[in-house]
């Protein structure tokens, strides 16, 4: 065997990767089917020097990743549905304040406490939409244990390139799934960092350009002076209530993601080039439809699997370009139909979605959707 | 070629552990594997189930789906998912009255007692059917083996746990099965 072949688990992965990136900080409150998360932070993060602090709760965790990630360091926070919902007021706090941090949600089934030790995938449209206002967030969903180090290591690259909170959308199969994986030599990492000002004098801490630039971000501790505040403001970081400013800046902060939008998109695809029938699907639901379009090939059918790995921004133009032979597109999904909401909006008439949830709280069966395959055909 | 466990029974009695091993020993003779699980919410009593897939190929869905191999230690979880056997062998703890419209291939054995009376802990009964398994489908060689339960037992269980394993093989041999003919 490959000396470093390991099995690992998915939340063992996600935590070497966050390390990989640079991790310092990590506040949270264990919840399944999280928690290996947090236990593994506790033991590895004092061997280097960072934190791990168990907080009261989930609004107190992502209060606190935020304010270290306001004095340089790489904060994450990982939880399940109910500490998300928990978490949403600061995620929009830091998306208006442009605070880096990597929040970790693998999912379970909901709403409310649900079934907490069972598998879904319901958080999709939280995760882009569960605080209020207009506003930008990148969401990535892992589809195997390796994919848990790899996004979560992105994760933390485009938290900072982008100042913006960053979701990684597991769930609990990915998660608590143990695999075979050949890890990275440690020395190709190129730890992402954000970009800070080189002096206090004349710092901007909001200024940037309009079509969608990212501010220096200058760490409180060392010399600069800044308002970091929830209310809108200028360049300055001073609160306004001017329309212009108000203007500016949240199309600044769209731009910023959308602009970046083809940057963003990840994905894996499967004999898609001349699919009849396209399968988009996610995380471990997308195992069950990769299982089921390889047999479907095999039998001769034209089938095809997209497995998307950036779930927001949503990749309008990735789904097109790929699924432009389908005529149709199932979406398998455990929850009522998220995810094929948006592969409808994006895909605009051009085929036919079909949806196909599943709420028991189990993974899929291949078999289900092979089924679901052979009545498209 | 695909070879699919489920270890099944109650929470506490360390099936999880016994998967992860499975695993390991098989990545160490060079294959593929996946483990999952799925849980109740109770740490102890609740019902365990973990699942292993071992191949040469790449693994695309994890979960077991035409078990080679169902581990039952508890009447509840035979009566749960020896149902579900179409192929394969059911290796079930010989305390669990056997069921007559359960049709698959089924193995009673003393898991269980042979822990608690030949090992002389009761709690090594998840590496007594490990070796169980791990014998009846000649997955690694014992040396293997060996390695992948050193490596993951309690540090100063190991003695305890490799005896546990030679008895969890010597039931496999004495089990009348030839080890891995079963295909």
């Amino acid at each position: 065997m490959a000396e470093n072949a390991k099995l690992m688990q998915g939340n063992e992965a996600c935590t070497m990767g966050a390390i990989a990136a640079g991790l310092q900080f990590f506040a949270g409150y264990p919840i399944t089917p999280s928690t290996e998360i947090a236990e593994m932070c506790s033991e590895e993060l004092p061997k280097f020097g960072g934190k791990f602090i168990q907080m009261e709760d989930e609004i107190g965790s992502i209060a606190a990743c935020i304010g270290a990630s306001l004095t340089g360091k790489k904060a994450m926070t990982a939880t399940s549905g109910p500490g998300f919902s928990l978490m949403q007021e600061s995620i929009g706090y830091a998306s208006l304040c442009e605070i880096p941090v990597v929040i970790v949600n693998v999912q379970r089934m909901g709403p409310s406490t649900g079934m907490p030790t069972s598998p879904a995938q319901g958080d999709i449209m939280q995760a882009r939409w569960g605080t209020h206002g207009d506003h930008q967030i990148i969401a990535l969903a892992p589809g195997n244990v390796k994919e848990c180090f790899e996004l979560t290591f992105k994760a933390f690259a485009y938290a900072e390139a982008y100042r913006v909170p960053v979701i990684v959308l597991a769930d609990e199969v990915i998660s608590h799934m143990r695999e075979k994986v050949i890890l990275p030599d440690p020395s190709s990492y190129k730890i992402p960092m954000r970009a800070m000002p080189t002096s206090p004098a004349g710092y901007k801490p909001y200024g940037a350009d309009p079509d969608g630039g990212v501010p220096l971000m200058a760490p409180f501790g060392q010399g600069y002076r800044w308002h970091c505040t929830g209310l809108f403001h200028d360049e300055s970081g001073a609160p306004s209530g001017k329309a212009a400013v108000a203007d500016k800046l949240l199309r600044r902060l769209e731009r910023k993601i959308e602009k970046n939008a083809q940057v963003l998109e990840d994905y894996y695809a499967e004999s898609m080039e001349d699919c009849d029938i396209a399968v988009v699907s996610f995380g471990s639901s997308a195992m069950a439809a990769l299982s089921a379009v390889r047999r479907a090939r095999k039998e001769g059918h034209k089938a095809g699997m997209l497995r998307l790995k950036t779930i927001w921004p949503f990749p309008d133009a990735a789904l097109r370009r790929l699924s432009a032979s389908a005529k149709k597109i199932i979406v398998p999904e455990m929850n009522l139909g998220q995810l094929a909401l948006e592969v409808e909006r994006a895909i605009h008439g051009k085929a036919e979605v079909i949806k196909l949830g599943k709420v028991t709280g189990e993974l899929f069966h291949p078999d289900e959707i092979y089924q679901a395959l052979k009545e498209a055909f | 070629m695909r070879t699919e466990f489920r270890l099944s029974g109650s929470g506490g009695q360390g099936l999880l552990l016994a998967g992860i091993v499975l695993a390991e020993a098989a990545i160490l003779e060079g294959k593929n594997a996946v483990q999952t699980q799925s849980y109740g919410p109770e740490a102890r009593g609740g019902s365990s189930k973990a699942e292993v897939v071992i191949s040469e190929d790449e693994i695309d869905y994890p979960k077991a789906t035409d078990p080679d191999y169902l581990l039952a230690l508890t009447a509840d979880s035979y009566k749960t998912y020896g149902p579900l056997m179409k192929g394969g062998l059911i290796v079930v703890d010989s305390s669990v009255s056997l069921d007559s419209e359960i049709k698959a291939r089924t193995l009673s054995l003393p898991i269980l007692a042979a822990a608690a009376d030949t090992v002389g802990k009761k709690v090594t009964a998840n590496i007594v059917a490990l070796g169980v398994l791990a014998g009846l489908a000649g997955l690694a060689t014992r040396g293997t083996l060996r390695k992948a339960v050193t490596a993951r037992v309690p540090k100063g269980t190991e003695e305890l746990n490799l005896k546990a394993l030679d008895v969890g093989l010597g039931l496999a041999a004495q089990s009348g099965i030839p080890s891995a003919s079963l295909k």
